[in-house]
């Protein structure tokens, strides 16, 4: 419970961070974050990077869902457009990641700008349907668009190189990842409290009363689209650098089914849920991994049903989590923190 | 003009067999305004059934259709009952995730208890092709665009002229009317999954015995989305229509313009091109009701 919690200034009560204890908190974060990569085990290492890099397309992602209820099936090729675009530039120009990667986001905006066009004449479910063909479009495109984009084979990238030092082992691309995704994570916060950001969420509660209180709901749909893809399209940008390869099967609709499960379940319109989404969405098979792993003492043949576990596991979160918690983990964290503000009283 | 026109028939012919697979999603959609992402794997779960009846049960093919469809409507009625009916009146959103939730489901468990291998159907056409006129038709195509034919013409006979069609497009019209009317929505919803699941299950049987049968058999469905639209999404007939004009231009597509393209395969996604199109000048399909807005 807040006590003596009164803003005398705007500029205080919009804050990005409003108490003295969230910023403690997140100066302890932020201390934890430095640590981290020197104490952890690789794999782990690799999984955080892995994560940062879906956490950034997934916020893109909350975006465009969560704040202006627009639904997109095809969130996965603007990750590859922008991958596409880092890579080629990265290889068939010799330009380095600083200008790579931004050009990547800036290619992907244009796309989703383009995908975002039918918003003017369709809504809702049918505007999911066009989101779903311009994935399957751009999937078809990375594949046979050899002359540009290699093909099935692939572009090869070289290690981002700060100050000519290379950027190739999971402890230096740590810090890489985690300060693009710090930095775009605020810029979110910051969008949703701006005037874009209310013009944003009024779109997706009335959309006619906004217009009628003078959004343009075209611009602001299609601005949505734009950052959304943008926020795809750099994180494209740092996958490439972080897997030093981009090939068209990275970007199939099953990823776009995977970063909508995150965003849902992470909770919609919720930057923390964007990163308890990702976290819980990457992190679940690998504990059904680790625990067919285990159980093949018991039962021999467990490990040959981890994929369609996979798939089982991953149908039944996403069902049981609609059902029961619709607002998502971070409504369960909201709830949690509520309780412990009033015990041990109750409400 | 020999090709052309073996081009024509073979398109609208394969189009018979993507209207089986799109009347799918129309049923859902016409009773109950959702669009149903596990169609695919309904097909799937269908063929299966009808599969296993086949070979482990050892019956004839009817007994093992009626045991697919019964099978069918089980999943779809329990379907609906534990996982659709809670999220009545949410978000578009998340129903959607809910029913790719489910294909996700469908697919892991097929896996789970047929193993993921790849399985011929026994053959229950007769093997010769047919020849029309100077066109020869493959027995595997020609069969199944009759069996298309007949499936959607009593579909959409049966939501024209029966009570319980009547009553399913009342409920997806305007819920609380129908409610008010006396039907019972409920039993209307059931319903309209069971049906879903059963020609879903026919659709599969039929894509099975084309193509055999896998866990992977689902992903047709997606790929049904053109034909959905360019058809109108909740009109029957119209999936008819949309199936044959994108099985033609399909068809059309791989046989002028890969040629011209050497190596790349424009055929998967000329539909999508054509679907985006649809999209942008009639969103509403060919025979789909448009929807008129009230504030």
């Amino acid at each position: 419970m807040l006590i003596g919690n009164y803003k005398e200034t705007y500029a205080s009560d919009e804050a990005v961070f409003r108490t003295p204890a969230v910023r403690g908190w997140m100066v302890a974060l932020a201390v934890a974050a430095m640590v981290f990569p020197f104490v952890a085990g690789d794999y782990l290492l690799y999984l955080v990077n892995l994560m940062g890099v879906l956490a950034l397309a997934a916020l893109g992602l909350n975006v465009l869902i969560g704040f202006t209820g627009q639904i997109s099936l095809g969130h996965a090729a603007f990750m590859g457009v922008g991958s596409y675009t880092a890579a080629i530039l990265a290889t068939r120009f010799g330009l380095s990641f600083w200008l790579s990667i931004p050009a990547g986001g800036v290619a992907a905006c244009a796309a989703g700008m383009i995908v975002g066009v039918p918003s003017l004449r369709i809504r809702g479910l049918y505007l999911a349907i066009a989101t779903l063909a311009a994935q399957v479009i751009f999937e078809w495109a990375f594949t046979n668009w050899t002359s540009v984009t290699g093909g099935i084979r692939g572009i090869n990238v070289p290690p981002a190189r700060i100050l000519g030092a290379p950027i190739d082992d999971d402890r230096r691309a740590y810090f890489l990842i985690q300060a693009v995704v710090a930095v775009h994570f605020l810029l979110a916060a910051n969008l949703r409290r701006s005037r874009w950001g209310r013009a944003f969420v009024a779109v997706r509660d009335r959309d006619i009363a906004a217009e009628i209180v003078g959004v343009n709901l075209f611009r602001t749909k299609i601005l949505a689209f734009m950052v959304s893809s943008y926020y795809a399209g750099i994180a494209g940008g740092l996958w490439v650098y972080f897997m030093k390869v981009v090939t068209p099967e990275n970007f199939p609709l099953s990823l776009s089914i995977q970063y909508l499960a995150m965003v849902v379940v992470g909770g919609l319109g919720s930057i923390p849920g964007t990163i308890f989404g990702t976290v819980f969405m990457t992190m679940v098979p690998e504990l059904l991994k680790l625990g067919t792993g285990l159980a093949r003492a018991v039962w021999p043949d467990a490990q040959s049903y981890l994929f369609p576990l996979r798939d089982v596991v991953f149908g039944v979160l996403i069902v049981v989590f609609l059902i029961f918690e619709p607002h998502g983990l971070a409504e369960m964290w909201n709830r949690l923190k509520r309780f412990f503000a009033l015990w041990p009283f109750e409400k | 003009m020999d090709h052309l026109l073996q081009l024509l028939v073979s398109g609208v012919v394969t189009g018979g067999i993507y209207a089986l697979v799109a009347m799918g999603f129309v049923v859902v959609y016409k009773a109950t305004r959702v669009i149903n992402f596990a169609t695919g794997e309904l097909m799937m779960l269908g063929a299966f059934f009808a599969y296993s009846a086949m070979t482990a049960l050892q019956v004839p093919f009817a007994v093992a259709l009626a045991v697919a469809v019964l099978a069918s409507a089980s999943v779809g009625a329990a379907t609906e009952r534990l996982v659709l009916r809670p999220l009545l009146g949410q978000r578009a959103i998340s129903v959607i995730m809910v029913t790719i939730g489910l294909a996700a489901v469908f697919k892991g468990l097929a896996q789970v208890v047929w193993s993921g291998e790849y399985r011929s159907f026994p053959p229950i056409f007769p093997r010769a092709p047919v020849a029309l006129g100077p066109i020869i038709l493959p027995s595997r195509q020609l069969y199944p665009f009759l069996i298309a034919v007949a499936a959607i013409a009593v579909v959409a006979l049966g939501f024209r002229f029966t009570r319980t069609g009547i009553a399913m497009r009342a409920t997806a019209d305007d819920q609380a009317a129908a409610f008010s009317m006396g039907i019972d929505i409920r039993r209307v919803f059931s319903l309209a999954w069971m049906l879903a699941a059963i020609t879903a299950a026919v659709a599969g049987i039929v894509v099975g015995v084309i193509g055999g049968i896998s866990p992977q058999l689902g992903a047709i469905g997606l790929r049904m989305f053109p034909v959905v639209i360019l058809g109108g999404l909740d009109s029957i007939a119209g999936a008819l229509v949309g199936g044959v004009i994108i099985g033609v231009l399909e068809n059309l597509a791989g046989g002028y313009l890969d040629p011209l393209l050497e190596g790349t395969s424009v055929k998967e996604v000329v539909p999508f091109v054509v679907l985006v199109l649809v999209l942008m000048i009639r969103p509403y399909g060919l025979f789909g009701t448009r929807e008129v807005e009230r504030l």
